[in-house]
């Protein structure tokens, strides 16, 4: 019964959906406020619809109803209960009914937070994101549907695969959900402010927050998904350049960009037809990346259903949307007239350096992503695009990015000269040289990229402690303190991003240059040595698990003679799915990892063991999760509450209605 | 959603990519040997390489890969081998040759691009717009109206 109310309220949803598409559209061409004032509790009532659907599909699946397809596809009675919840979202149907519920819940907070926008600006917001709620719902109901009943229900399912079995999937997808859909919103504000020809401050101002917050999450979900993959997969990598991975990563590059182009509409009223664009481009990636992952049209180590025709829909949707956007733009984009008159070198034309950077890293990553396909298309060569190519071609941008940041967060708005924005970072600079040349003598004959990694993880670093030193102004050391607490939380949260996207720098570079690695057969009893660590493998033994089967090695792990853990990673088999998969057991630290890997039996007797000593592995994720903690600090400014509804200055003569 | 199902190289077996018994004992030539299979793909897997993969395919590569360097091979014959034997989609790291060339020079080029169209906007902001300016009318209706 539940399940059936679960499936009507999702079909109650996709015709709220269309009101909420067409009323306040047509409201807000006519100047008919009650057709305007639709939007709202259109836009609350999908999301309540859509909340009920959800809670229905979670119900069927914890009490484990088998005449529900999907549950029997993808859940057990064995299994453990948080994978009963978590395995609502661990499929193709099930994460895209998540996809529509955070869909409706942005146009539900759209309505709900959006009082201080015009009605007319708002009544457009949310029936652009009514109607790509349509588009998917439609995908839903039609091509996907979760609610799906099976005529015999057969006595148990057949299990979750086993990969998923993991905290990993509770976490991961729904932040990386919130960050994809929540582009959407900033989607729709683009193309309501196209529709009303109209974009100033205020729109900057409204549109900020909503892409932080979507910026903000997709960093911790690409975060949560990278850390996944490495104690998970077995041999410790964080990034794969796998076409799945690249298509979380294009949008997040996009919304980067965006964040800081919409502080230039903000603050100066200038780059904003580019900054549509940006809006545009970045939710047109979440599109295409649901289109990559959920198609199968490239092939990848995360496969997800691999159905051609849900790939042709969805193909469809991006097309339509993006297409239409950029259209509309493309009609529209003249009548945006920018205002603020800055010099090459400012403020502003740091930020534009930073979209530059960040535009063409992005489009280095589609590039390199579907080749592949362009290749065997246009060329007959069936090729492969993989890791070498992107850090070669990647990395230079980044590195770029890193030099020019600090310099140019320094430089105020209008004009700025290089040597004054350089004045207060001699030092660092000096230091961050001094830094680089120090790791380079301590590693002896080893690659360039620590060193570099590391100079440029401090000069970032080094290089917003004085950003944000250099705003307390004049003065003595302690009234500079005292006013460096009451700085504004959005100059804290640049800083300490600026700071997090150093430390990711540094991360990645130490665990690429420093890793070491020891493959090996030991006995059991058997002791070795792995750098500095004493590796001791004590016993191996046969455990059962509530749904699997694992062979669990004791291993000691000795640090300079103070012993430090006993690490046991495992091999499990999930008799059900038919499945093994790999445990790792990790030692963190601060500066290294212990990372231990169980093999197989050998012929003559012991077990494959693998040992790694991870540099530095946990500040690749520790600095994504500052850069995120940045936005949030950000998000939390007064300013973007009190302010958030009074326009600047009347528009004046643009409107092209 | 990342990280979903390695299910083919997975069932295919055994965990652990690279095997012991495989490892060279030069270590010279084992480095070699794990830096050239990082840029070799496992055919019958979802885009990893040979030195992640488990797959029984990936574990005959790194053999294949080992022999050639033990027989004498440098790193370019290697993968001239490999390429023969499994054609350009062997290869992690595209060449650059004939098409893949727009493929390397898209990075350069946009950049040119993007780099050269905000020097030109950053330019022409750098003017005042010429509607803030007063025309000549305006000009002397001013000079008029300051004369008084």
């Amino acid at each position: 019964m539940i399940v059936e109310l679960g499936h009507f309220t999702l079909l109650l949803a996709f015709m709220v959906a269309c009101v909420q598409m067409i009323v306040p559209l047509v409201g807000a061409h006519r100047g008919w406020r009650g057709w305007m004032a639709m939007g709202e509790p259109a836009a609350t009532a999908q999301f309540i619809l859509l909340a009920f659907s959800f809670a229905a599909l979670t119900y069927a699946f914890v009490t484990s109803d088998f005449s529900l397809r999907l549950v029997v596809l993808n859940s057990h009675t064995l299994k453990p209960m948080i994978y009963k919840i978590t395995g609502v979202w661990g499929n193709h149907e099930g994460s895209m009914l998540l996809w529509v519920l955070i869909l409706a819940l942005f146009g539900a907070m759209a309505a709900w937070f959006g009082g201080n926008l015009p009605p007319k600006l708002r009544a457009r917001v949310i029936a652009v994101q009514g109607s790509i709620g349509v588009a998917f719902l439609a995908f839903l109901i039609f091509t996907s549907n979760p609610f799906l009943r099976l005529e015999v229900p057969p006595f148990d399912g057949q299990d979750l695969n086993p990969l998923l079995q993991d905290p990993g999937l509770a976490f991961h997808p729904p932040f990386l959900y919130i960050g994809y859909v929540g582009l959407s919103l900033s989607f729709s504000f683009a193309v309501a402010a196209l529709i009303e020809g109209r974009v100033d401050a205020a729109w900057g101002r409204w549109v900020r927050p909503w892409t932080l917050l979507a910026w903000v999450n997709l960093t911790i979900g690409i975060a949560l998904g990278s850390w996944w993959a490495y104690y998970e997969l077995g041999w410790g990598g964080f990034w794969f350049w796998d076409p799945v991975e690249n298509a979380s990563f294009m949008p997040w590059l996009l919304a980067a960009a965006l964040l800081h182009s919409a502080i230039v509409v903000e603050k100066r009223e200038a780059l904003k037809s580019w900054t549509i664009l940006l809006a545009i481009l970045a939710f047109g990636f979440s599109l295409l990346g649901a289109f990559i992952v959920r198609s199968g049209i490239l092939t990848s180590v995360h496969a997800f259903a691999n159905d051609p025709e849900r790939g042709v829909y969805l193909l469809a949707i991006t097309g339509i949307f993006t297409g239409g956007a950029l259209t509309l733009f493309a009609a529209r984009a003249g009548t945006m007239q920018a205002k603020g008159v800055f010099g090459v070198v400012s403020r502003e034309g740091a930020l534009v350096t930073n979209n530059v950077l960040l535009a063409v890293s992005c489009f280095v990553v589609f590039i390199g992503t579907i080749w592949p396909l362009v290749a065997e298309m246009f060329f007959d060569r069936k090729l492969s695009v993989g890791p070498p190519f992107f850090d070669a071609a990647f990395t230079p941008f980044m590195v770029a990015l890193a030099i020019v940041l600090p310099i140019g967060a320094l430089m105020p708005w209008k004009r700025a000269s290089v040597s004054r924005a350089m004045q207060p970072l001699w030092g660092v600079l000096a230091l961050s040289l001094a830094v680089g040349a120090l790791v380079w003598t301590l590693q002896t004959g080893r690659t360039i990229l620590a060193p570099i990694g590391a100079l440029l993880a401090f000069w970032l670093v080094a290089g917003a402690a004085v950003d944000i030193w250099t705003r307390t102004g004049r003065g003595d050391f302690g009234s500079k303190l005292r006013r460096l607490r009451n700085l504004p939380r959005a100059d804290w949260g640049k800083a300490v991003g600026h700071a997090g996207f150093g430390i990711t720098v540094f991360g990645v570079a130490a665990l690429t240059a420093w890793q070491i690695e020891d493959i090996r057969v030991a006995q059991i009893g058997d002791s070795y040595e792995v750098g500095n660590y004493e590796v001791t493998l004590v016993d191996v033994r046969e455990l059962e698990g509530p749904n699997y089967l694992s062979t669990m090695a004791f291993i000691d792990v000795i640090d300079n003679g103070r012993p430090l853990e006993r690490l046991t990673p495992e091999k499990r088999v999930y008799p059900v799915a038919g499945m093994p998969t790999t445990e790792a057991a990790i030692n963190n630290g601060f500066t290294r990892d212990v990372y231990v890997v169980i093999g197989d039996p050998q012929a003559g007797g012991g077990w494959a063991v693998r040992t790694f000593i991870k540099p530095y592995a946990n500040w690749i994720w520790a600095g994504s999760i500052i850069m995120a903690l940045g936005g949030l600090l950000s998000l939390t400014d007064r300013r973007f509450r009190v302010a958030a509804g009074a326009r600047k200055a009347p528009a004046q003569g643009v409107p092209a209605e | 959603m990342k990280r979903l199902a390695l299910i083919l190289c997975l069932i295919a077996a055994p965990v652990l990519a690279v095997q012991p018994d495989e490892v060279l004992d030069n270590p010279v030539l084992e480095d070699r040997a794990r830096t050239l299979s990082e840029g070799l793909r496992c055919l019958v897997c979802r885009n990893e390489s040979i030195d992640e993969s488990n797959a029984d395919l990936a574990r005959d590569m790194r053999i294949l890969v080992r022999e050639r360097l033990v027989a004498g091979d440098s790193d370019e014959q290697v993968i001239a081998f490999l390429v023969d034997r499994y054609g350009e989609y062997v290869l992690l790291n595209p060449t650059a040759t004939g098409a893949n060339l727009l493929l390397w020079l898209a990075a350069p080029g946009m950049m040119l691009l993007g780099g050269g169209i905000a020097v030109v906007y950053l330019r022409g902001r750098a003017k005042p717009a010429a509607a803030e300016t007063l025309s000549d009318v305006e000009k002397e209706r001013l000079a008029e109206l300051l004369k008084d």
